[in-house]
């Protein structure tokens, strides 16, 4: 499948210096259509700054970047809103491009924030603010997917329901995801790619041969490679929002 | 109709407002309040050079406060010195420099206070003309930067990775700053300009929950200001200026009242 359309973004030994000091260095990494690649790794390894890259949101960055698309949508991990700003969530969706009053509802709807329509924006708990995040970026419809910590103070159901959300966007939309998670056991069963960062590519490739990996062993200990073992089973069905068993 | 001197300082307050409104809430938004006061003190410099050259005062404006503009774009990027020294440094010396170069032109007759307050007096069609044509041309440019200038303001990395280049937004708005500035410098002169931007724009906020809702009381509010502001100004013969603005502050405390009662909505 891996022909040369398909590709979104393309990072080739792609590194960013700040202040003199490596943020991030030597990242090689594709991200495909209907691909999932997920950025692991532990705190200051980098992933945020990958991602930034990618995005182009660096500019002299030392490598090099090819971004194939202009529609994205991004998730960051931090977001520093000035509350002077009187702004709506109904606002708020519009930020970066028109889309159809149904398309904003149908976002909201499906990340569970649709009564928060016409909520200030400075009045949202964290969690609701994330869902809401969620919602802008995958309402415009996006060729490419960058989240980077999307459910950070997400109750524990919705994180495991967002999750599920993304994954059919990706299979819906047939986008290319960038996601940083710290969350081992999503990144095991709904990725197709893995890059596990420690200030330069650590290790990458699919989860299992990653799992297998010594760095990544050592990176994050033997625990971290048995929860893999654990998701090597298939799995014949999901369970939805309200607990229920779906079979695939 | 334009004979009346009256008619065309309400023509020109009331075409400067529109603009202000809008602009004003980007200001407020962006918290440029300080940079407003930085470009408009520069006006003066720009005000000497209309005189020596014999040039039109708003466009010779115009060019000095861009130039100021650009230079502190400069600054902030060799230099260490904070933002707000910056600004500090350029609007005391370019005001320092202004005055100076006055002394020197004796020949000329100043109106300082016109200058520094604004005089209704001094509004010609000519002005009008500026006022109404360069407002319109603001006002188009600011509809089509809109989105990755709002965007931006609300996030930078969001309008940068959505592919909206905030960076080319943001040097329109600054020469739109300086044009803004240019037009409305005779009306309501040098020290008050950044006071027409930002007292209806802080008014507006206060009352409205939507940056649509906001840039539309704020013209409104300008609006206001212009009228009231020069009726009392021929009532109690007073600059234009200071008239229009304490008008704006009246608006503004006024609004006040409506904060309280959704907080106690709310409680």
């Amino acid at each position: 499948m891996s022909t040369e359309n398909n590709i979104l973004v393309k990072l080739q030994n792609a590194g960013f210096k700040q202040n003199n000091k490596w943020l991030v260095e030597g990242v090689s990494l594709t991200v495909e259509k209907g691909k999932i690649v997920t950025l692991i790794g532990p705190n200051g390894s980098g992933k945020s700054t990958t991602a930034k890259i990618a995005l182009g949101i660096y500019k002299n960055i030392e490598g090099n970047v090819e971004k194939y698309t202009n529609k994205v949508g991004y998730v960051p991990q931090k977001i520093s809103i000035d509350w002077t700003l009187p702004l709506r969530v109904c606002d708020f969706m519009l930020l970066t491009e028109s889309i159809s009053e149904k398309d904003i509802d149908e976002a909201l709807s499906l990340t569970g924030v649709i009564h928060l329509k016409n909520k200030n924006l400075g009045n949202l708990s964290g969690g609701e603010f994330q869902r809401v995040l969620i919602a802008r970026a995958i309402s415009k419809k996006p060729e490419l997917l960058v989240l980077d910590e999307p459910v950070q103070g997400v109750d524990y159901t919705g994180e495991i329901a967002l999750y599920e959300l993304i994954k059919n966007i990706s299979d819906t939309l047939s986008c290319g995801i960038l996601l940083i998670s710290h969350d081992l056991h999503t990144v095991m069963t709904a990725t197709d790619h893995v890059v596990c960062l420690n200030g330069h590519v650590c290790c990458s490739g699919s989860p299992m041969d990653v799992a297998k990996n010594n760095e990544y062993k050592a990176l994050f200990g033997e625990k971290a490679s048995q929860i893999l073992t654990v998701y090597e089973h298939k799995h014949d069905h999901v369970h939805s929002e309200e607990g229920e068993i779906k079979k695939n | 109709m334009f004979d009346d001197f009256f008619v065309r300082a309400l023509f020109a307050g009331i075409g400067i407002a529109f603009v202000t409104g809008p602009l004003g809430c980007f200001v407020v938004w962006r918290r440029l309040s300080y940079f407003g006061d930085t470009l408009a003190h520069s006006a003066l410099l720009g005000v000497t050079m209309a005189y020596t050259l014999d040039l039109n005062i708003a466009i010779s404006v115009f060019l000095i406060s861009s130039v100021i503009a650009l230079i502190l774009i400069q600054l902030q990027k060799k230099t260490n010195l904070p933002g707000d020294a910056l600004l500090g440094l350029l609007a005391h010396s370019s005001l320092a420099v202004g005055l100076v170069v006055i002394g020197f032109l004796t020949f000329i007759r100043f109106d300082i206070m016109g200058l520094l307050f604004g005089d209704i007096l001094a509004v010609t069609t000519d002005d009008l003309l500026i006022i109404w044509t360069g407002g319109a041309l603001i006002l188009l440019v600011l509809k089509l930067i809109w989105k990755p200038l709002f965007a931006s303001t609300v996030n930078y990395e969001l309008a940068e990775a959505e592919g909206l280049n905030p960076d080319r937004a943001k040097a329109i708005f600054t020469i739109l700053m300086a044009a803004v500035i240019a037009i409305s410098i005779k009306m309501v002169g040098l020290l008050l300009i950044t006071g027409m931007l930002i007292i209806p724009a802080a008014m507006a906020r206060n009352i409205s929950d939507s940056p649509q809702k906001m840039v539309i009381f704020s013209i409104i509010g300008g609006l206001l200001s212009v009228v009231l502001g020069l009726y009392s100004s021929l009532e109690f013969n007073t600059s234009s200026g200071p008239s229009i603005i304490a008008a704006s502050l009246v608006l503004f405390i006024l609004s006040l009242f409506k904060i309280k009662q959704s907080i106690k909505l709310k409680n």
